[in-house]
């Protein structure tokens, strides 16, 4: 299969690597030579996964930070904010404090090189407003994550758009997160939830309701109505939030469109995604002319460490030969 | 998520400075670091008895904080995988040999409209 022409390149968040960084198994800088040995160029870090001491961030660690790209051959390329709206006990933070709070994390990504920041989905598009000239100053676009359960026809999402378009600021975006397009229900979630004790029946009627593209309003309701319990109720919920949506509806917001979270939750042995077809979504981004990085997000631990050992590296590899396939690039690995 | 990582393995010991007690060191269940104003609870059951959070503490790289002083702290934080200290007092000094230790956290998340953490017991044995 040859690709067409495109200028879509290969990344990696380092968010991929959390079981291994959490156990401490894997550094930083080990995570980002993992990334660079299958060819990935783009290293995408969550500051508050992987500085502590936040929100200084220290000379030492920027002086790390730039020698590990330039021993591994990758570029910083995003950074992924989080806001605190609850960070006080008894109160809401402020308009002026949560706009605070984004430069302040626009102040660390230019600190350490990038030019995209992930703005969470909670983020208000007010903030998004209010925030975009002080990252335009610092050359720097806040892209809203189009995360599930959203889509490009929720009113959230809406509303972000109308405040994107009247702007026109080029500091404003959208970063979708490939959640969005499950397909089947990852099997990985569901294979956990029977290990934890939920009830087969329940477990085939929710993955098949949601397999078929069903009606998952009422889900949690009938699987309660079926002698359900609080596993049952949180496959169901995770059946409600999960969403499936034509991987073409991102094209007419390609302008907007910064950079991908290209999340997973499982690479099979014969290197595809089992609940996400990336075989119908790169040909998206490359008729739409994407020219980002699509980021590698692994999010399959937290459903297997019960039971398996999680080898993220070996998944991220596997993902990483399928991009390296469907971007048609000759070599997949040691590219 | 990371529930089963909450409770360390190494660790458990009794206190040190004289009073009855001991300490079990515990990972937060999340994938990021925290501001500890947004810990809103590690409760710890240990042998099958609630140990009030008063008669507990919470250390992060060596800054010890009691549980009402958590809320007002903004600008410490529990980091991604770093082994928190929880000391707690108790009546009678703790027997040598093996305890059921559960740890229970509870995390304010502001993108999430319930509240997050976990839970995790493990049988432990205390360092001598």
């Amino acid at each position: 299969m040859t690709a067409p022409a495109h200028s879509i390149k290969r990344g990696v968040s380092l968010y991929s690597f959390q079981e291994e960084y959490f156990l401490r198994t894997l550094s930083v800088e080990d995570c980002i030579r993992e990334a660079a040995a299958f060819g990935a160029r783009g290293i995408e870090i969550i500051p508050e996964q992987m500085i502590p001491g936040l929100p200084r961030v220290d000379d030492e660690f920027v002086d790390s930070w730039f020698s590990w790209m330039e021993r591994y051959g990758t570029t910083p390329v995003a950074t992924d904010l989080f806001l605190d709206t609850k960070r006080h006990r008894d109160r809401w933070l402020t308009l002026d404090e949560q706009v605070a709070s984004f430069h302040r994390d626009i102040d660390i990504a230019v600190r350490l090189g990038v030019s995209v920041v992930r703005a969470i989905i909670n983020t208000p598009p007010e903030v998004m407003e209010s925030a975009a000239p002080y990252a335009e100053d610092a050359g720097v676009r806040l892209l809203l994550e189009v995360h599930a359960p959203f889509h490009y026809q929720h009113p959230w999402i809406l509303q972000h758009l109308e405040v994107m378009h009247r702007t026109g600021s080029p500091a404003l975006g959208l970063m979708p997160d490939m959640g969005t397009f499950v397909e089947r229900f990852p099997r990985v979630v569901s294979e956990r939830a029977l290990r934890d004790g939920a009830k087969p029946e329940l477990v085939d009627l929710i993955v098949r309701t949601y397999d078929e593209h069903g009606d998952t309003h009422a889900l949690m309701d009938v699987v309660n109505y079926r002698g359900g319990g609080p596993v049952d109720f949180g496959l169901a919920r995770q059946a409600t939030h999960y969403i499936w949506t034509e991987p073409k509806s991102m094209l007419e917001h390609m302008p907007l469109i910064g950079h991908i979270q290209a999340k997973f939750y499982e690479m099979t042995d014969d290197e595809i995604e089992y609940s996400i077809p990336y075989d119908r979504i790169v040909p998206v981004l490359v008729e739409g002319g994407f020219d980002g990085y699509l980021s590698s997000e692994y999010e399959g631990n937290r459903h297997i460490q019960d039971a398996f050992p999680v080898d993220s590296v070996e998944q991220v590899r596997r993902q990483h030969a399928m991009f390296a396939r469907l971007l048609g690039e000759t070599t997949g690995e040691d590219a | 998520m990371f529930d089963q990582y909450i409770v360390c393995e190494e660790g458990f010991r009794p206190l040190d400075d004289g009073r009855t007690g001991g300490v079990v060191e515990v990972r937060m269940p999340y994938y990021r670091g925290l501001a500890l104003s947004m810990v809103e609870a590690v409760d710890l059951v240990l042998d099958g008895r609630p140990v009030p959070p008063s008669r507990t503490t919470f250390t992060v790289h060596h800054n010890t904080y009691t549980f009402d002083q958590l809320p007002g702290t903004t600008d410490d934080r529990w980091e991604m995988g770093e082994r928190a200290q929880l000391a707690f007092e108790t009546d009678e000094p703790l027997a040598p040999g093996e305890h059921d230790v559960a740890v229970a956290v509870r995390l304010r998340i502001s993108y999430m409209p319930v509240p997050g953490g976990g839970r995790d017991s493990k049988r432990l044995t205390l360092a001598a």
